[in-house]
């Protein structure tokens, strides 16, 4: 579903990613756990395709579609989320001013109808309901005065609501306390549990992935993916640190 | 009629002289305002589409008066918008208002109030939006008199430049005589914040309805508070969409 070949990129003239291969087929859900440095948040840039990250080899193909052609807001249209380890404020516009223009700015993309105001009130609320989100919190600015638990939760009523394909979670775990954590894990999973879904988790911890059950987990380190296992690799970097999994 | 001004006035530093020249014969003495005693009005001042508009008003407002004004100013080529407000004992004044503008436009927002009583308020929260060659200004003083104690008058400008040729002059200017007030003042001047862009932009939105979202937050703000305020907000989202 999502393959990534001998990827480089690099950041501000820098490089960070350093022939990074690997492919999530559909139905899977694969982990991504690595240090602080290792290129963990470049990766997702890379693949949301944000300014500034420069790719200077390799490809990253997504059903079949060369996905560094595109845009940001065609690979959105084309089924990709960015889930982002800092969500960004937007004050002004309101949660669901802000996903309702988004998802219906997509659906025009896809050659689909818009939603009705009425449609996307429904689907909104039954989405937040979902995460146990109050419904008013929508109608706050995007972000604005959210604690970081409110931030990862207004991620994934964005995730629920736009309903991707394949999502790249960046540390969607980070600033989580327990009960947030366990929702958002559960979360991940209702969303995109399926057999034509992918998820790719990054991750620095492994806590998260007691709630969502990866098929693969690799490390990347420098650039690189240095490790590959199953569920049990996330258990060995928790017990023994990534130095030691790194060398 | 009194002469027609000079740039070397503050009032005037930033006015387009031609323009002011081409409508002051016809520009009648500042409009009177006045708001008599605890009451309480809200005006909307709407662009009436000329290429040149020139609104000024002399506005008192007496005790325990309150006043919200919302204004838009976009005229084509030149738009002022001057006030002068007078604000007596426990009275109270708002402004909300925006310039927007691209081409080669030239608004500017021009104001005093006068805390010549004490107790009294005015908090002006004034946003530009610029593009093309186009400049927004705000010169707004607040002067406090000497009795007016326990007076709080605030200013916030902030103005988003979309182009290089866009200029954003704020002023905010206190005069304070009395010494137990409260005067805040802000002025920033910026363009769209990458970040958000990037974040709009990852959602689905195309890179012109991104832009068009972000200034939407950036201004409809001011309009929050309006009553009946839909021409307002319909007239500044197409000056918004006008300028993006």
């Amino acid at each position: 579903m999502l393959s990534i070949e001998n990827l480089h990129a690099t950041v501000a003239g820098k490089p960070i990613i350093d022939g990074l291969t690997l492919s999530v087929p559909a139905g899977e859900v694969h982990a991504i756990m690595g240090p602080n440095g290792a290129g963990k948040s470049t990766l997702a840039y890379v693949l949301g395709g944000r300014p500034g990250y420069e790719v200077t080899e390799g490809s990253v193909t997504f059903d079949g579609q060369d996905l560094l052609s595109l845009e940001p807001h065609e690979r959105a249209a084309a089924g990709l989320f960015l889930g982002f380890q800092y969500p960004v404020e937007i004050p002004g516009v309101s949660l669901l001013q802000f996903i309702r223009e988004s998802l219906n700015t997509q659906r025009r993309a896809r050659g689909e109808a818009d939603l009705s105001g009425a449609e996307f009130i429904k689907l909104a609320r039954a989405e937040a309901a979902e995460l146990g989100m109050d419904a008013e919190m929508l109608k706050r600015p995007v972000n604005v005065g959210f604690s970081g638990g409110e931030k990862k939760r207004a991620e994934m009523v964005q995730m629920g609501i736009m309903r991707p394909r394949f999502a790249v979670l960046d540390e969607t775990d980070s600033g989580l306390d327990i009960d947030a954590l366990r929702t958002v894990g559960r979360e991940i999973n209702r969303i995109m549990r399926g057999k034509d879904k992918g998820v790719l988790l990054i991750t620095h911890y492994q806590r998260l992935l007691d709630y969502v059950q990866p098929d693969k987990v690799r490390v990347l380190s420098k650039g690189r993916i240095t490790r590959s296992g199953g569920p049990e690799l996330a258990l060995e970097l928790e017990r023994e640190g990534y130095a030691e999994a790194a060398a | 009629m009194t002469a027609l001004p000079t740039r070397k006035l503050e009032a005037f530093r930033y006015a387009d002289i031609d323009a002011l020249s081409s409508v002051w014969e016809q520009l009648a003495a500042p409009e009177n305002i006045e708001i008599a005693a605890h009451k309480k009005v809200q005006q909307i001042w709407l662009p009436n589409g000329e290429d040149i508009e020139v609104r000024r008003a002399e506005i008192t407002l007496e005790s325990g008066a309150e006043m919200s004004l919302f204004a838009l100013n976009t005229a084509r080529d030149y738009g002022r918008i001057e006030l002068d407000v007078t604000l007596r004992e426990g009275a109270c004044f708002t402004l909300n208002a925006a310039n927007i503008g691209a081409g080669e436009s030239n608004l500017e927002i021009v104001t005093t109030v006068r805390h010549d009583e004490p107790s009294t308020m005015s908090h002006q929260v004034v946003r530009g939006v610029l593009g093309g060659k186009a400049v927004g200004s705000y010169l707004g003083k607040v002067a406090v008199a000497r009795d007016a104690q326990q007076s709080d008058g605030e200013q916030s400008v902030k103005a988003m430049l979309l182009d290089r040729g866009a200029t954003a002059n704020c002023k905010p200017e206190l005069e304070i005589y009395a010494d137990d007030v409260k005067c805040a003042h802000g002025a920033t001047v910026g363009e769209l914040d990458p970040n958000q862009l990037f974040y709009a932009m990852s959602r689905g939105l195309d890179p012109a309805s991104a832009k068009a979202l972000l200034l939407e937050g950036f201004v409809m703000g001011l309009w929050d508070e309006a009553q009946d305020g839909d021409a307002l907000r319909e007239a500044a989202r197409a000056a918004l969409r006008s300028v993006t």
